[in-house]
């Protein structure tokens, strides 16, 4: 069965980043559909559609659009996330440098839905390309009256920001992105309120990522449930996997929600760079706790058992609509998750960003968890004690170990550690530290300890040739 | 050191952007432009920026060392950012830094050489994965980097 593209179609298309050649292609269809319909409507296409954040949390984005109060008579903001900065992470960049108005033309919908008349792009520093190509597609969009004083004729009013962060991971959490938009530090802020209550300046304001916009056009074109079918039976659509790390041929791939890791893998990244062994795979970015090529008693019960009840109260087996032909292994490992919101949380890791960092057997888990922590520690923003120093620690440790210097128990003592972080920072970015350390810990302890016996890192140097990337 | 009128009209411009009692969010836009002309930001930018946007200098100060990108040291005409992160370190960055800090003499994070032509600095993701390593210099990605195309790349600097 060919796969469906809903975004990534007419990236080979160098003229779809302009206005006409993305009309061309059969854009603002999407927009003029949904502007003839009730906002209370749009929302509701979007919930049936089971439209999921794409940023990391897979929240609903239509039930988030809802928490905003009816009543409120003042200004409302549109933030888009565009501050991709998860190790692992390159699908939003792709989205706003090849199809710029996709993301436009899924900003108008979104903004009409909750009663919005200013969004703001919130887009990392570093992405200068980007940044510019959404400048002039907004500069576009204004010339053409799709977004101004009278969008699309209706005489609704509608206004859109290129806003550029400077570098700070922190400022992808919504409310680190809300301070610096406001021309502050990016420190998160506590919840609640939350955004949609008390959000940008004070008023409410929806945030949501790139690629969860970008793909409302294409539901008003086709409707809610050619999206719903596209994915697995708790959230609609197609998902951008970008790849990378030790695999044959990393890149993007558009595939349907609920594709198994193993796919994405083997079928789609040509397996193992170098015809080498899989040793692990992360697999949504720095934050999501390794998976390993082992059996896996718990997504085997998932997978034939079904999720636990308290979860979904209408049905058991997540149903895999996008690829019917998939059959659920007998005695599958953890490569084999179908890679979904739900799904991948059965093996108690995350979809995350759904960029997964592939390892192979060559790779040292010492050295890659002290990469990811460094990351971390970097990124703390030293609000929080226990993230700001704890990360710090954990760094510390990492090194001492990677360097032949573990002592006697230094694998608890990091495990203890993270476990101290968890759940005690007022962002995520705490857990996120957190969790892939307790993760390689406890699945490659032997190697911890072999490291620390040996008292050097046992791999020799790496040498893995850069590769180009593939998009598909 | 004073920015010149264009730069003063670009921030007035960008302040536009935002409602007209939150001129402060004109911040990061502000430094961004203030730093492309001038290289970096010296303190006496800042505080001219701090009375452009209405806020103390010392807020300024502190914006301008949370972000990584705003500097408060001169940078290389060619400031050379190689990523560190999973990916990239999985495909050989730190061969890359390495090469770099030998060929040309630079620490990481430290003053540019001598002839103010490079400066290096260690960042963290790129979001470039797929086509790691990845080294930015100035605005520009260079991606799938391998040690010979860096140094023809560099070279021609």
């Amino acid at each position: 069965m060919a796969v469906v593209k809903v975004l990534t179609e007419f990236w080979g298309d160098p003229e779809n980043r302009t206005l006409a050649g993305y009309e061309k292609n059969g854009g603002y269809q999407g927009v003029r559909k949904a502007l003839k319909m009730e906002p209370a409507e749009i929302g509701n296409v979007v919930k049936e559609a089971k439209v999921r954040g794409a940023g990391g949390a897979g929240f609903p984005a239509g039930i988030k659009w809802g928490f905003v109060p009816k009543d409120y008579t003042g200004p409302r903001y549109l933030c888009i996330n565009a501050d991709e900065s998860e190790p692992g992470t390159y699908k939003d960049r792709y989205i706003m440098e090849r199809d710029p108005h996709r993301l436009i033309e899924g900003a108008i919908i979104l903004c009409r839905a909750v009663g919005i008349e200013t969004f703001y792009i919130y887009i990392r520093g570093e992405l200068v390309k980007a940044a510019k190509i959404l400048e002039e597609a907004v500069k576009e969009a204004y010339a053409k009256g799709y977004l101004g004083t009278d969008v699309f004729g209706t005489g609704k009013t509608l206004h859109g920001t290129v806003h550029r962060g400077a570098g700070a991971y922190i400022c992808g959490e919504e409310t680190g992105l809300l301070n610096s938009l406001e021309g502050k530090t990016g420190q998160p802020r506590y919840k609640p309120p939350f955004p949609a209550v008390t959000g940008l300046f004070g008023k409410p304001t929806i945030i949501n990522n790139v690629e969860t916009i970008a793909n409302l056009p294409a539901i008003f074109v086709n409707g809610a449930k050619w999206f719903l079918d596209l994915g697995v039976s708790t959230a609609g659509g197609t998902k951008l996997y970008p790849i990378s790390g030790l695999v044959e041929r990393p890149g993007i791939y558009e595939l349907p929600l609920g594709t198994s890791l193993h796919d994405i893998i083997y079928e789609y990244g040509g397996g193992i760079a170098g015809g080498r062994k899989l040793k692990g795979v992360i697999p949504g970015g720095a934050s999501c706790p390794v998976l390993v090529p082992e059996p896996s008693e718990a997504l085997r019960k998932y997978l034939h058992e079904g999720l636990p009840r308290m979860i979904r109260g209408e049905e058991k087996l997540v149903r895999f609509e996008g690829r019917p032909e998939w059959k659920r292994p007998e005695n599958p490992t953890e490569i084999d998750v179908p890679m979904d919101y739900d799904s991948v949380p059965m093996i108690k890791s995350m979809l995350g960003t759904g960029a997964a960092m592939i390892l192979d057997d060559q790779t040292c888990p010492v050295h890659t968890a002290l990469r990811i922590t460094m990351f971390f520690h970097h990124e703390s923003c030293g609000q929080c004690v226990p993230c700001r120093e704890g990360t710090g620690w954990m760094e510390k440790l990492l090194h001492r170990f990677e360097h032949g210097e573990g002592r006697e128990g230094d694998e608890d003592k990091l495990f203890a550690m993270a476990s101290r972080i968890e759940g005690t920072t007022i962002c995520a970015l705490g857990d996120a530290a957190a969790w892939p350390v307790q993760a390689f810990v406890r699945k490659f302890r032997h190697e911890f300890e072999e490291h620390r016996k040996l008292g050097r890192c046992p791999y020799p140097e790496h040498t893995v040739r850069p590769s180009p990337l593939y998009i598909a | 050191m004073a920015l010149s009128k264009n730069a003063v009209a670009a921030i007035e411009q960008a302040k536009t952007r935002y409602p007209p009692d939150q001129p402060q969010a004109a911040l990061l836009p502000a430094l961004h432009i203030a730093q492309a002309e001038v290289g970096w930001l010296p303190l006496e930018i800042q505080e001219e920026i701090a009375g452009l946007v209405g806020v103390k200098p010392s807020h300024v100060r502190e914006v301008v060392t949370f972000y990584t990108m705003f500097k408060d040291h001169p940078v290389g005409r060619h400031h050379i950012q190689v990523c560190r992160s999973v990916s990239c370190c999985l495909r050989g960055a730190d061969k890359l830094a390495e090469l770099v800090q030998e060929r040309y003499g630079l620490k990481p994070d430290s003053m540019p050489s001598a002839d103010g032509r490079f400066s290096l600095e260690l960042v963290e993701c790129l979001a470039s994965c797929g086509s790691a390593p990845v080294v930015q210099i100035n605005d520009d990605y260079h991606e799938s980097m391998d040690a010979k195309t860096l140094v023809d790349t560099l070279e021609k600097l």
